[in-house]
């Protein structure tokens, strides 16, 4: 799969007009999956390419909201973005989940409780900060009671910029986290 | 039914000090909102009556809050805000109390009390006595100092992180990475007074002597 995907995309003429680059890709990598399909009748690929690549589609996320972010992060789970599309369902419960979203300012009083679940979900298991506050403290950096970033307890994969960010901004967050499974392609964590 | 009018409240206030005597140190109507000073040995009795007198029935318990006056002989005040819905007028009661001094809890007579109460301990330090379980309310588990006292600094005295070694959340002196930073360049509550982008409108044409008149006829009167 990933030889087609590096060959040169050939567009035909008459075609550049209605196509844009991605969907160019897209194109041609079916095309050239269909020809090896109707050809041998097989496809072959690594092991790797396809345990990361089934894992990218079925992530369940641990629900962590703590603050505004969270009415994103559910906004993004609602029939409007519907972060289902790509794979990526809640899982309100740490042991059966890939992914946690931090979502919201990261207390001193909850960074033991925040640790702890992390601790609970079964590798291999990811991170994504979301919003100021959990991304380094934010607007309350200085303040007696919240922790300067939700990576001085967590090892955080992907941080979504924002106050809070918009559902889209942790949609596009959520594609980076599963090219970043995609890329790194890893059985041991 | 409208919101009380100044005059209700004040005539609210009148009943209520004529009834409670030296129980009530102070009663006025400040920005259209009735406010009382209460002595802190009678809180109790103030409130019992504010709640159950005919002429007041102020039942519903709106909230409890603590103020810091450092430069104060007695340094903090209580705060109990309260409404009745039938007069639909708000009654604010103060209580200044010194530091280490108790006030009495209000528990019995609006059970709400026991949380709020709870709360102004935690951040003003300040004792409720009989109550049944003044504990923090807010603050971590283990946290020291009040946080809301002007001489708590705003950066508290501990952090956390999560140690790789320990396998656990530890708590550590704070040690900031990055210095605090004021940004008041261009506030108007702090720092010197600056003039703001279109301030200097206000001051050319009609607007301006549209105000200078006015200016004129307050110096008049």
């Amino acid at each position: 799969m990933r030889d087609e995907r590096d060959k040169p995309i050939l567009i035909r003429p008459g075609e550049a007009e209605t196509m844009v680059s991605a969907s160019a890709a897209h194109r041609a990598t079916i095309a050239a999956l269909n020809e090896e399909l109707s050809n041998k009748g097989f496809i072959t690929t690594t092991v790797d390419s396809v345990i990361t690549w089934a894992r990218t589609g079925s992530l369940m996320w641990m629900t962590f909201g703590l603050a505004c972010c969270a009415v994103e992060m559910m906004q993004a789970a609602m029939p409007r973005y519907d972060m289902e599309r790509f794979g990526f369902a809640p899982r309100a419960s740490p042991r059966q989940s890939d992914v946690i979203i931090v979502a919201g300012t990261l207390t001193n009083k909850m960074a033991p409780a925040i640790r702890k679940v992390y601790d609970q979900m079964p590798d291999p298991k990811w991170v994504i900060s979301m919003g100021s506050c959990a991304n380094g403290g934010g607007y309350y950096h200085y303040s007696y009671s919240v922790v300067r970033g939700c990576d001085r307890v967590l090892p955080v994969d992907i941080y979504v910029p924002g106050c809070p960010p918009s559902a889209e901004a942790l949609m596009y967050g959520i594609m980076l986290l599963q090219r970043k499974i995609r890329r790194i392609g890893t059985l041991e964590r | 039914m409208a919101v009380a009018t100044e005059q209700e409240l004040a005539d609210i206030g009148e009943h209520v000090a004529g009834a409670l005597g030296e129980a009530v140190r102070e009663v006025r109507v400040v920005h259209g909102q009735l406010q009382m000073v209460a002595r802190k040995e009678s809180i109790r009795e103030v409130l019992r009556f504010l709640r159950d007198d005919p002429h007041c029935r102020f039942v519903a318990f709106t909230d409890i809050c603590g103020v810091d006056y450092p430069e104060r002989e007695e340094r903090f005040e209580v705060v109990y805000h309260l409404l009745s819905p039938h007069l639909n007028a708000r009654v604010r009661v103060k209580v200044p109390v010194a530091e280490g001094a108790a006030v009495p809890s209000v528990i019995e007579v609006f059970p709400g009390a026991e949380w709020y109460e709870r709360e102004v301990w935690d951040m003003y330090g300040v004792y409720f006595s009989d109550h049944p379980d003044l504990r923090r309310i807010l603050t971590d588990y283990g946290f020291s100092g009040h946080p809301l006292r002007k001489d708590f600094p705003v950066t508290g005295f501990v952090e956390v992180r999560y140690d790789e070694d320990l396998k656990r959340v530890i708590y550590e002196p704070v040690n900031l990475q990055q210095a605090w930073r004021e940004f008041d360049f261009l506030s108007p509550w702090k720092g010197e007074p600056a003039v703001l982008p279109g301030d200097e409108k206000a001051s050319t044409g009609e607007a301006a002597r549209d105000g200078a008149a006015e200016k004129d006829e307050e110096a008049g009167a």
